[in-house]
This record gives structure tokens, C-alpha cells and sequence, in this order.
């Protein structure tokens, strides 16, 4: 009688823990964010990638469609080739192009991509010709006093 | 006349020093020795069992009801500090950030060698100054297996467990405090959490740290107690050294496994 309750109560300490583990990795982790499905690699170089991480997601009309899975930079064309693992079920025109976005004022930086017109899609192994870089602070406020000056100099 | 204080300060350093790396050297083995007798408790499991109930089922109590304040006092303050910047929406994000991350495993590894550990050095040593060990090993059975392993593995069990009800309780506090009392949004809140937090990169490497903290304070109280002087003195110095040992490990552990975790 004694063994049956003590089996009973650590059983209960066990059950609580592994209940407590699924809460934070469902609920308070988003588990299901975590996607098994199958994926096909494609690549787009760009001249600056901002502070872009692999695992960030790739996003199409704000519905996530892939991940970055590595980011090299690339001696040749001197720019940052980043690999996109691209969901399977989602195809996109070749002529797609991607950007890199903010999600937020100061949020995590993530990939956009933007539908093409032409009939074939991109396959694995694919690169996106047409991009556009991270916004860079320093390079906005320096075209922003420049425009100035170049206004200051108009008006002379 | 100079020369004998320095000798004595000289003879002081190296018995200090000689005796610590003793201990080390004994520790260690001593962690070997019952690892190699642990394959015994699959044919026992009765024993790892009644520990667990002795260990982990007795501290539930203290660490649900710490867990929910910590979360509750979290919810608060965060939300005083957000609410300058008009972000209380990441409340739920700071709340369980703070908790997987860093206060779910290094508070119940405290509270563990509070509650636990202090009881497991302090019944290890009164076995010893009963002489129950010895009598064990009169008959021919190892005190290592069939004392140290079962209470050990019954604690590197038990304080994952632990901290992840530590944690999911407190997520439920700070939910309580700044949804239900507070009013942030409910939406907003879950959220958030969900945006930001990693299931791999914050939930279980929380899990990890928690298992290495049931490693390191488990053995030291064994240790603790085991390596008493049978006398009521150095029983009860041993479970205050417990508490010391054990509550520093937990400090420098927590930030060696954070810089290798968390760094970029």
C-alpha cells in the first residue's frame, strides 16, 4: 500500500514536469513555428545584409514561406550570398525579387519577397537576380545631409 | 627572526593548497566510482523511486509557490519599466525570457540545495556517525551504490523537473499580475512570447543548464556528507558547506553555460 503511493505521487512529479516542459515549448515557446516540411535551397546575393541571421524567416505578404540557412560572403562579386531554404509548397515566379525588412521600428531583420510576372518558377539551386539591401541608418542620414546641402546650394 | 613567520605563512599556503586539491582528486574519484556502480540501479529502480519521492515530490511545494511570485514580481516591475517606453505588449516576452533563460534554473537549483541538499548531506553524515555505513560494508554491500547513486540520480532527475514547473508557474504569475490585475493586452502578451522565444535556443538549453546545476549540487552534498567527520560538529559544518559550495558552483556554472549558450 505504502509502494502503490509513493509510485502514485512521484508518477504525479513526473507527469507535472513533462506537463510544465510542453507549456513553455507550445505555449510560451511557438513550437509549431518549427516546421518539418519539405524545402528547396535557393540563393540571393546582396550588396549588405544589415545584421540578417540564419533562421531568420523569409516572408511573403507577411506569411513565412522559408528561413535563411547560411550566410557567406562571397570573394568574387565581393557581396553576401545568403541560402534561403524555401518551403516546398510555396513556388515563386524566376523573376522574384527579395528584400531585406524591418519587422518593427528596431525589430529582427527579415527577408521579403516580392512575386515576379514570368511563367517559370524558381527551382533548388536557383539565385534571385533582383534584391535590395538592408536600410542602412548611416547611409540614410548621410544622403539626408547631402539632399540638404544640395538644397542649401540651390537656393545660393 | 623574519624568516619564521614567513616559513610558517609558506607551510600554511601548502597544506591549504595540498588539502583542496586532495579533495578535488577525491571528489572526482569518487563521482567515477559511482557512475561505474549506477548500471546497478536498472535491476533496483525501487530505490531511485522512494529518492525521487523523498528529493522532488517534498520540494514541489516550495518551488511552485516561489515560482509563481518571482513571475507575479516580474510581471510587476516589468511592467513599470516597459510602460516608460510604451512596450508593456513584451511583457509576456520579458517575463519568459527571464524565467526559461535564466531564473527557473539557477533559483530552483537554489532553493534544491536549500531544501534537498542540506537533508541529503545531513542524513549521508548521520549515517556515517551511526556507523550504518560501515555496518553496510561489513555485509558485503557497497554504501556508494547503494546509498550515494539512487540519491544522486534521483537529483539530476528531480531539478529539471523542478525548474520547469519553476518556470511554466512563473509565466503564469506574470500572466496573472499583467493580464488579469494590469490589464496588458491578453493577445499581445502570448503573443509576443511566442515571437520571441526559442524553443531550442531558450527553452532547452534552460533545461540543459538545470540538469548540470542536479549534477553539480546532488554530488556535493553527497560528497558533503560522506566525507563528514562522524561527529554532530562536522555534520552540521557539513550542510552549511553544502549550501556554500553548492550556491557559489550554481553562480560560476550559470555563467560559463550562459557565455557558451548565449553568446553570438
Amino acid at each position: 500500500m505504502q509502494r502503490k503511493s509513493v509510485d502514485l505521487w512521484v508518477g504525479l512529479f513526473v507527469v507535472a514536469g513533462v506537463a510544465a516542459l510542453m507549456f513553455l515549448a507550445l505555449k510560451a515557446g511557438n513550437m509549431s513555428t518549427l516546421s518539418f516540411a519539405k524545402t528547396y535551397e535557393i540563393t540571393a546575393k546582396f550588396d549588405n545584409i544589415g545584421s540578417l541571421k540564419p533562421q531568420a524567416a523569409v516572408k511573403a505578404s507577411g506569411v513565412v514561406v522559408g528561413r535563411v540557412s547560411r550566410i557567406v560572403f562571397d570573394d568574387k562579386s565581393y557581396k553576401a550570398s545568403v541560402t534561403l531554404d524555401m518551403e516546398e509548397a510555396y513556388k515563386f515566379p524566376k523573376d522574384s525579387s527579395a528584400k531585406i525588412l524591418t519587422s518593427g521600428l528596431l525589430g529582427e531583420q527579415y527577408i521579403g519577397i516580392e512575386a515576379g510576372g514570368e511563367e517559370t518558377n524558381l527551382k533548388a539551386g536557383d539565385r534571385i537576380a533582383r534584391t535590395q539591401s538592408a536600410a542602412v541608418l548611416e547611409d540614410l542620414i548621410n544622403q539626408f545631409i547631402y539632399s540638404k546641402a544640395a538644397e542649401g546650394k540651390d537656393s545660393n | 627572526m623574519l624568516i619564521r613567520p614567513i616559513e610558517r605563512l609558506g607551510l600554511a599556503v601548502h597544506t591549504t593548497a595540498r588539502e583542496y586539491v586532495e579533495a578535488v582528486g577525491l571528489a572526482t574519484r569518487m563521482f567515477f566510482v559511482m557512475l561505474g556502480l549506477s548500471p546497478g540501479l536498472l535491476r533496483r529502480p525501487r530505490l531511485l523511486i522512494e529518492q525521487m519521492h523523498f528529493i522532488g515530490n517534498y520540494s514541489m511545494l516550495i518551488i511552485t509557490l516561489s515560482g509563481l511570485f518571482v513571475g507575479m514580481v516580474l510581471g510587476l516591475q516589468g511592467y513599470y519599466t516597459l510602460n516608460k517606453y510604451g512596450a508593456e505588449e513584451s511583457l509576456g516576452l520579458l517575463v519568459a525570457l527571464g524565467l526559461t533563460r535564466e531564473l527557473g534554473p539557477v533559483i530552483t537549483a537554489l532553493l534544491f540545495a536549500g531544501r534537498a541538499g542540506t537533508s541529503l548531506t545531513a542524513e549521508i553524515g548521520l549515517m556515517k556517525a551511526g556507523e550504518q555505513l560501515s555496518a553496510m560494508e561489513m555485509m558485503a554491500v557497497n554504501p556508494i551504490q547503494r546509498v550515494l547513486a539512487p540519491r544522486f540520480w534521483a537529483g539530476v532527475v528531480s531539478v529539471p523537473v523542478l525548474a520547469s514547473i519553476f518556470s511554466a508557474v512563473g509565466v503564469f504569475g506574470g500572466y496573472i499580475v499583467g493580464v488579469k490585475l494590469i490589464g496588458v493586452d491578453e493577445g499581445a502578451f502570448w503573443s509576443q512570447m511566442q515571437n520571441g522565444v526559442d524553443v531550442w535556443k531558450d527553452v532547452f538549453n534552460g533545461f540543459v543548464k538545470s540538469v548540470v546545476f542536479g549534477v553539480a549540487i546532488t554530488f556535493i552534498s553527497l560528497y558533503q556528507g560522506y566525507e563528514a567527520q562522524p561527529t554532530p560538529e562536522d555534520v552540521a559544518g557539513a550542510t552549511t558547506r553544502t549550501v556554500v559550495v553548492s550556491s557559489l558552483m550554481i553562480w560560476w556554472l550559470d555563467f560559463m553555460l550562459t557565455a557558451l549558450m548565449f553568446s553570438k
